[in-house]
């Protein structure tokens, strides 16, 4: 079985990939989990959701925008955000509204060009798996995520910002 | 001034560790120069025609003597002995090694300083007014904000990957030093009605291949609420600006595409479901950072000094540079003090590491340790007794700094241009070099008064040609340099983009033609205008004329 990096209370551990990635092209396995593109969730994923016998997630790429899937959120399992290249930097705001504003708790995986050097902020917005693509491991990805000792913003986590921990 | 604390100095020391893993494995092999570049970029670290260029971040301009000295033992021992200070407040050593980096870095750190975000598609250093804190004009300390902002922006984790690269100015005068209008976003401190404090906030100005002066968004943003309002407006940008062209990925582009209004409407819409509440600062924060610009504790002194009006009745080098470099102080008794780094045959914006120190001295024996870097690539000693003016002014010359040129025909802006630059067409720095020679008579300068020539060596305009009443664009002709004059930009309070006078001249043929510029300007001018002033009166045809007619 395919694996991923995980994180589970601020520590990155690999992690085995039940989710089958469907290709638009492909049909629709008969069981097992899957993570579908955006469309072929709008256009066949309420019958899956409905049958409620198998884990569904949606791949959103980097131009597309996830209010559209504010209704069915609470049913997805894994909203798989894709990075086409790490300069690409719309993901990190859908993570985020994902988070703060459609209070999503379910699997925000980075997928696509996913680095170690991009681990912090994608913790921060709110990530909690990873594909990486520069073939990183877990202790890498934990020490990435915790370089900094300090924040200066709030954000999805749940680091202290400067300035409570000054006034603390 | 603001105080790095305990958790400031250790993100920098982290910044520093993280830069130095960085640096090994790339000279281990273990990166590859692709994988490289935007982990050097985001720490200032630039590849140029020559050598590595490490540009240094100055929080909004401003300095400590402490912080000045370590960047002149930088200048000595890790590049030739200068350093160039940039439009953007910042300095830049061109002749770094890429081993070194990491050990200036730490350098740099141990005085809270640092090269954070002076590159790559982030939130780059916020510019601000340097005469803040001491100007009577301003209607609060912009610092406070721009700190505000420097944290904020501090490796946001969902904007350190725009679209492209983000400017904030933000100024509390009326006139208007940071050149706000061509930022990305340009905060203009207003007072309301009720007294109360608020931003006008424009967005989408810029230079390079599109020029525009931005549109006002927002008429006024209630201080507090600055934080989630710059959140909506990079969250737009975010989502929407473009990626898939390089020149058109600036957030003008897209407040041009949608119009001013549309972008102002999904900015409001957007703001309005953010949750203020953990967005913006909490008022202690807010009282933390304005305590640290607290007044400085300055003297009561009669606002006329004997030993400053003596000296000028009797030292006319004296006289001149109180009239061009000297500017009004909020406190009686003091003075606004810039140092030009313009002196003639120098390159424009250039420090030696003695003048760095000589200048970190006098802000620490008579500035109240302040020191600031201007948009326009001087210096500024903030806070000067009158009294110690002639001694400040005595030191100043003799280390080649007191060049009375401040606004000035020679007190020109060029880039770094083919010299150093690796996108450049032409040279800027000769050119400048040329155009400060034709006007050496000082007497002849000040008979021209304000006249601001800046100069690109490429497109990309960072000499910030548009926004010059003459503005000069270095352009590639067949291999050969030549210039394209542009007249009555501004970048000031009173913004616009310059025209373009005619066809592009070659290089030896520039500082005549500023020359019949300014012959045509003197001829023209009507009482107390200024050069913009009579352009704008008579439009670009005498100027054409003056500089065309003659070459046929």
């Amino acid at each position: 079985m395919p694996r991923l990096i995980e994180l589970t209370d601020g520590q990155a551990h690999w992690a085995d990939d039940a989710f089958v990635n469907v290709a638009d092209e492909d049909a629709i396995p008969s069981s097992g989990d899957v993570i579908l593109s955006l469309a072929r969730f709008e256009a066949e994923g309420d019958g899956l959701l409905s049958s409620n016998s198998r884990r569904v997630g949606v791949r959103v790429e980097s131009n597309e925008e996830i209010e559209v899937l504010a209704y069915d959120l609470p049913r997805i399992a894994v909203v798989a955000l894709a990075f086409p290249k790490f300069r690409d930097g719309r993901a990190y705001t859908s993570a985020r509204l994902l988070r703060e504003r459609f209070k999503y708790e379910g699997q925000i995986r980075a997928v696509g060009d996913v680095l170690q050097e991009q681990a912090g902020f994608m913790v921060r917005c709110g990530f909690d798996a990873f594909e990486p693509s520069d073939g990183a491991t877990p202790e890498a990805w934990t020490k990435a995520a915790s370089r900094f000792r300090h924040v200066y913003q709030r954000a999805v986590d749940d680091k202290p910002v400067a300035f409570e921990e000054r006034a603390s | 001034m603001y105080q790095y604390d305990l958790i400031d100095k250790e993100f920098l020391a982290d910044r520093s560790a993280e830069f130095r893993g960085q640096v090994a494995r790339r000279l281990a092999g273990e990166l590859t120069e692709d994988q490289f570049k935007p982990l050097r970029l985001m720490n200032g670290l630039y590849l140029q025609l020559h050598a590595y260029m490490l540009r240094v971040a100055i929080p909004y301009g401003s300095l400590n003597p402490t912080q000045a000295r370590r960047l002149a033992e930088i200048a000595r021992d890790y590049d030739k002995g200068y350093g160039h200070f940039t439009t953007r407040q910042n300095i830049q050593f061109n002749w770094i090694k890429l081993k070194d980096a990491p050990e200036i870095l730490d350098k740099l750190a141990e005085v809270d300083l640092h090269a954070i975000q002076t590159s790559g598609n982030c939130i780059r250093n916020t510019t601000s007014d340097p005469y803040a804190g001491a100007t009577a004009e301003e209607v609060d300390d912009p610092r406070v904000w721009a700190e505000v902002i420097r944290q904020w922006s501090t490796l946001h984790p969902e904007f350190s990957y725009l679209p492209r690269k983000f400017k904030i100015a933000i100024t509390a005068s009326a006139k208007d030093r940071t050149a706000a209008k061509v930022h990305d976003i340009g905060l203009l401190m207003r007072q309301g009605r009720d007294g109360q404090l608020g931003f006008e906030v424009i967005v989408g100005g810029g230079q390079g291949r599109t020029p525009y002066v931005g549109p006002t968004i927002k008429q006024f943003l209630p201080t507090d609420r600055l934080l989630s309002y710059l959140e909506a407006v990079l969250r737009v940008y975010n989502r929407h600006g473009r990626r898939d062209n390089i020149y058109k990925a600036r957030i003008k582009i897209l407040v041009a595409a949608l119009g001013a209004e549309e972008f102002g409407r999904q900015v409001e819409e957007e703001w309005a479901k953010i949750d203020a509440e953990r967005a913006d600062l909490p008022a202690a924060e807010y009282a933390r950072i304005r305590a640290a610009f607290a007044a400085i504790p300055f003297e009561t002194l009669p606002a006329r000094s004997e030993a400053f009006e003596t000296a000028k009745a009797n030292d006319p080098a004296f006289a001149r540079f109180v009239r061009n470099n000297v500017k009004a102080h909020k406190q009686p008794g003091y003075a606004i003090v810039e140092v030009s780094l313009k002196a003639p045959d120098q390159t424009p914006g250039d420090a030696s590491a003695h003048q760095l120190e000589v200048v970190a001295d006098l802000a620490e024996r008579y500035g109240f340790n302040d020191l600031r870097v201007t948009h326009v690539q001087n210096l500024v000693l903030p806070h000067i007794r009158l009294d110690d003016l002639p001694t400040v002014f005595a030191t100043l010359q003799a280390a080649g700094l007191a060049t009375a040129n401040i606004d000035l025909i020679s007190d020109i802006i060029a880039c770094p241009g083919l010299d150093y630059c690796a996108l450049a067409n032409a040279r800027a720095i000769p050119i400048a070099q040329d155009i400060a020679r034709q006007f050496a008579d000082p007497d002849r300068a000040e008979e021209v008064g304000e006249l601001k020539i800046k100069i690109s060596g490429c497109i990309n305009a960072c000499g910030h040609h548009h926004v010059a009443h003459i503005g000069i664009l270095g352009v590639d002709k067949k291999g050969e340099e030549f210039y394209q004059l542009s007249l009555g930009g501004s970048g000031a309070e009173d913004a616009s983009i310059g025209k373009i006078l005619g066809p592009a001249l070659p290089a030896d043929r520039v500082a005549t033609a500023v020359d019949q510029l300014v012959g045509a300007y003197l001829n023209t001018r009507a009482d107390g205008e200024r050069f913009l002033d009579t352009y704008r009166r008579v439009g670009l045809e005498p100027f054409k004329e003056a500089v065309y007619a003659q070459a046929d």
